[in-house]
């Protein structure tokens, strides 16, 4: 045997650890490593929130001038908040429907060798940066959709969503804009979940003379229901969020207006756009006041995605 | 139309799974029937849209319009309706996915289109001194080291941290109430819109500083490392689960301390999953505006002190140069310089993304997944 190991007993393998042999030096120091950078995470976690509310609270009796021209900061950050859910409440109507029908593409309709490549894409269409997203959005997109508007509107301008003038830099926009946004990471999850169904259940239908459609509605649907609301409420999460495509495509000034419609060029504006957008010329009390609405829209976004944790740990209903 | 007693394997437009489709002795449509409707709606299509004398978006959509009617209607007069409502749904979730692909398409289509010929190497190797009130010239050289700096500080930050926090996860706190709440934790992270992590560097600096306006690189790197951290912790947690534990028992049966067992062992078997996840997150901050927007400014020249100033971004000059395209005399250039950096920053962004890919499929360990 090799002359340079201690005979008496199997030495651990560094000088460090040889020194204690009972409680091993480099375990101790890398099991104090592992434990310390989890709770540097949590102390991060910790800083955020006293920092903002550090610098968020002064902003608690801002009015008129500080509160951007509103009476208080309630005002202000409840239209704003208005704003952020209206718009990211439409991009999931839109996008509900879309991440269902991709993903069960990709899960159950697509041969196996095309799924992959199409679940690539969709990685694809997440990995795009915001702000080009945004640009695309305002240069490509709301030009399109400007005919579409103008024919609401002269159509059906009794309806409150389509009244008033029409922009295409319009609330409905940013909205898609949203949903495109927001489509891959709502379409990864029910991608999971979709194929997470049992396979015997799935074949159970199938051989009773179901067709795929009937199969997916009988075994798919009913034990995806709660993956599903979870998935479309944490893709809510992401959309509250989202800053840039908003910043870029909608045209709102300052707090905006409380309107229900959403082609029009007199739009409610999102807490993260705001902030995007007004921050430049933003000092002092105003720097508080957009802190404290970020708190607002941290909070907003903590709900949500709690919620959605919440129904996914559910899990599958039996059925 | 011919009536097909084989089993129907896949047709060209709309692609059947294989295996577990019944087969039916009674009247079946023909196995190419989508690529016949899609023909047939095609024409139809093309005609009205003449007749209509209106341009290519009407006529593809008045020809989906057709397909989706004319397909299941066929169905339902051969099939029954059971089938027709399948056949129906079935082109429904492949229009979805076209539908869905269309941004995609159209946005890389534009981009190229329009920063393609934008990306010159003076464009890449100039800065904005002395160019901002110019009708010509300047570049992005600037805007991509401040990105690639902000980006590096935001990865040393949150590498460490984030493979440690998920070492600490998986192999020493399973099941204790600690690594519960810091995976909880970690879930309120990852949803953290990208502004409030902006906002939280600016108040942190704000109190580290004293300085009201606070704009450093720095800054920019915390800012992002809050947004990768989660990011990591779930991918590099994801990929040590899959090390098997027979690995770690033959280990310690060696008599292998623990933490040498972790990095001869664990880490080493995982590294390609681990190297995918982390590279997938930085491409994931590196396009990320907001929190740059906020903390980091702009900037007309490079700026390697993270620790001094204001630094120029690409995806911050994309957003503070748009504001610039409206202007009267300059515009043009303005408009060239924002989708140049567009173009710039999808390729940087896009190729972390192929480089992920590639690492995580040529170096996946034969056991995983």
């Amino acid at each position: 045997m090799s002359t340079a190991v201690d005979p008496g007993r199997l030495a651990p393998p560094t000088d460090k650890a040889a020194a204690k042999p009972p409680a091993r030096l480099g375990d101790v120091i890398f099991s104090k490593a592992a434990l310390g950078s989890g709770l540097l995470v949590i102390i991060f976690l910790a800083g955020v929130g006293i920092f903002l509310l550090l610098q968020g609270l002064p902003a608690l009796d801002a009015e008129g001038e500080s509160a951007y021209g509103e009476p208080s900061i309630w005002k202000f950050v409840g239209m704003l908040i208005y704003g952020t859910v209206y718009a990211s409440f439409l991009a999931m109507i839109i996008v509900t429907p879309l991440a269902i029908g991709l993903a069960l593409v990709i899960s159950h309709y697509a041969p196996r060798k095309v799924a992959k490549p199409v679940g690539y894409l969709v990685d694809l269409l997440a990995a795009v940066p915001s702000v080009v997203f945004g640009l695309w959005g305002l240069e490509v997109l709301a030009p399109r959709l400007l005919p579409a508007y103008q024919w609401l509107n002269e159509h059906f301008s009794w309806i409150p969503l389509f009244s008033g003038g029409v922009n295409q830099r319009s609330l409905l926009t940013a909205s898609i804009v949203l949903a495109f946004m927001a489509l891959p990471i709502v379409t990864a999850i029910l991608r999971e979940i979709f194929a997470q169904t049992p396979r015997a259940h799935e074949e159970a239908a199938l051989a009773l003379g179901a067709t795929r459609w009937e199969m997916i509605r009988l075994a798919v649907f009913p034990y995806a229901r709660s993956g599903m609301v979870a998935a479309v409420l944490l893709g809510l999460g992401r959309a509250l969020g989202e800053t840039m495509a908003v910043a870029m495509v909608l045209s709102a000034t300052g707090t905006g207006y409380l309107t229900l419609s959403v082609i029009s060029a007199e739009n409610p504006n999102t807490i993260a756009a705001f902030i995007a957008n007004n921050y430049a010329n933003a000092s002092g009390a105003k720097i508080n006041t957009m802190i404290f609405a970020g708190l607002a829209l941290f909070l907003l976004t903590f709900i949500v995605n709690f919620a959605g944790r919440w129904i996914a740990t559910r899990g599958p209903k039996k059925g | 139309m011919t009536q097909s007693t084989k089993t129907r394997t896949r047709t060209v437009a709309v692609p059947e799974g294989n295996g577990h489709h019944l087969s039916v002795s009674a009247g079946k449509l023909p196995r190419n029937a989508a690529l016949l409707t899609a023909a047939f709606s095609t024409a139809v299509g093309i005609v009205l849209g003449l007749i209509l004398g209106s341009g290519l978006t009407l006529m593809a959509f008045l020809g989906w319009v057709v397909f989706v009617v004319a397909y299941p209607v066929w169905a339902l007069s051969i099939e029954g309706r059971r089938k027709a409502t399948d056949r129906t749904v079935q082109a429904l979730a492949w229009s979805i996915f076209v539908l869905a692909m269309a941004p995609l398409v159209s946005l890389v289509y534009t981009v190229v289109l329009k920063g393609g010929p934008v990306v010159t190497p003076d464009f890449l190797s100039r800065d904005m001194t002395g160019f901002a009130s110019l009708g010509q010239g300047g570049g992005i050289y600037h805007a991509i080291m401040g990105t690639i700096m902000v980006t590096a500080i935001a990865a040393i930050i949150a590498v460490p941290i984030g493979v440690f926090t998920a070492v600490y996860l998986v192999e020493y706190g399973a099941g204790r109430r600690l690594a519960q709440s810091i995976t909880f934790l970690v879930d309120v992270m990852t949803g953290i819109p990208s502004i409030v992590a902006g906002l939280f560097a600016v108040a942190l600096f704000i109190v580290i500083t004293g300085d009201p306006l606070p704009r450093l690189g720095i800054g920019g790197g915390v800012a992002l490392a809050l947004l990768m951290i989660p990011t990591v912790i779930r991918s590099v947690e994801e990929m040590l689960k899959l090390v098997p534990n027979d690995l770690r028992e033959a280990s310690y049966a060696l008599g292998v301390p623990k933490w040498r067992t972790i990095v001869k062992v664990v880490l080493p078997t995982s590294v390609a999953g681990i190297v995918t996840g982390i590279t997938l997150a930085i491409a994931r901050v590196a396009g990320e505006t907001a929190p740059l927007l906020l903390i980091v400014g702009t900037y007309p020249e490079a700026n390697w002190s993270p620790f001094d100033g204001a630094v120029q971004t690409l995806p911050v000059f994309i957003y503070t140069s748009l504001a610039a395209t409206s202007d009267v005399k300059y515009g043009d250039i303005w408009t060239d310089r924002v989708w140049g950096a567009a173009l710039v920053l999808i390729i940087i962004v896009m190729a972390l993304n192929l480089i992920a890919r590639v690492i995580g499929n040529v170096f996946a360990p034969k056991s995983g997944r």
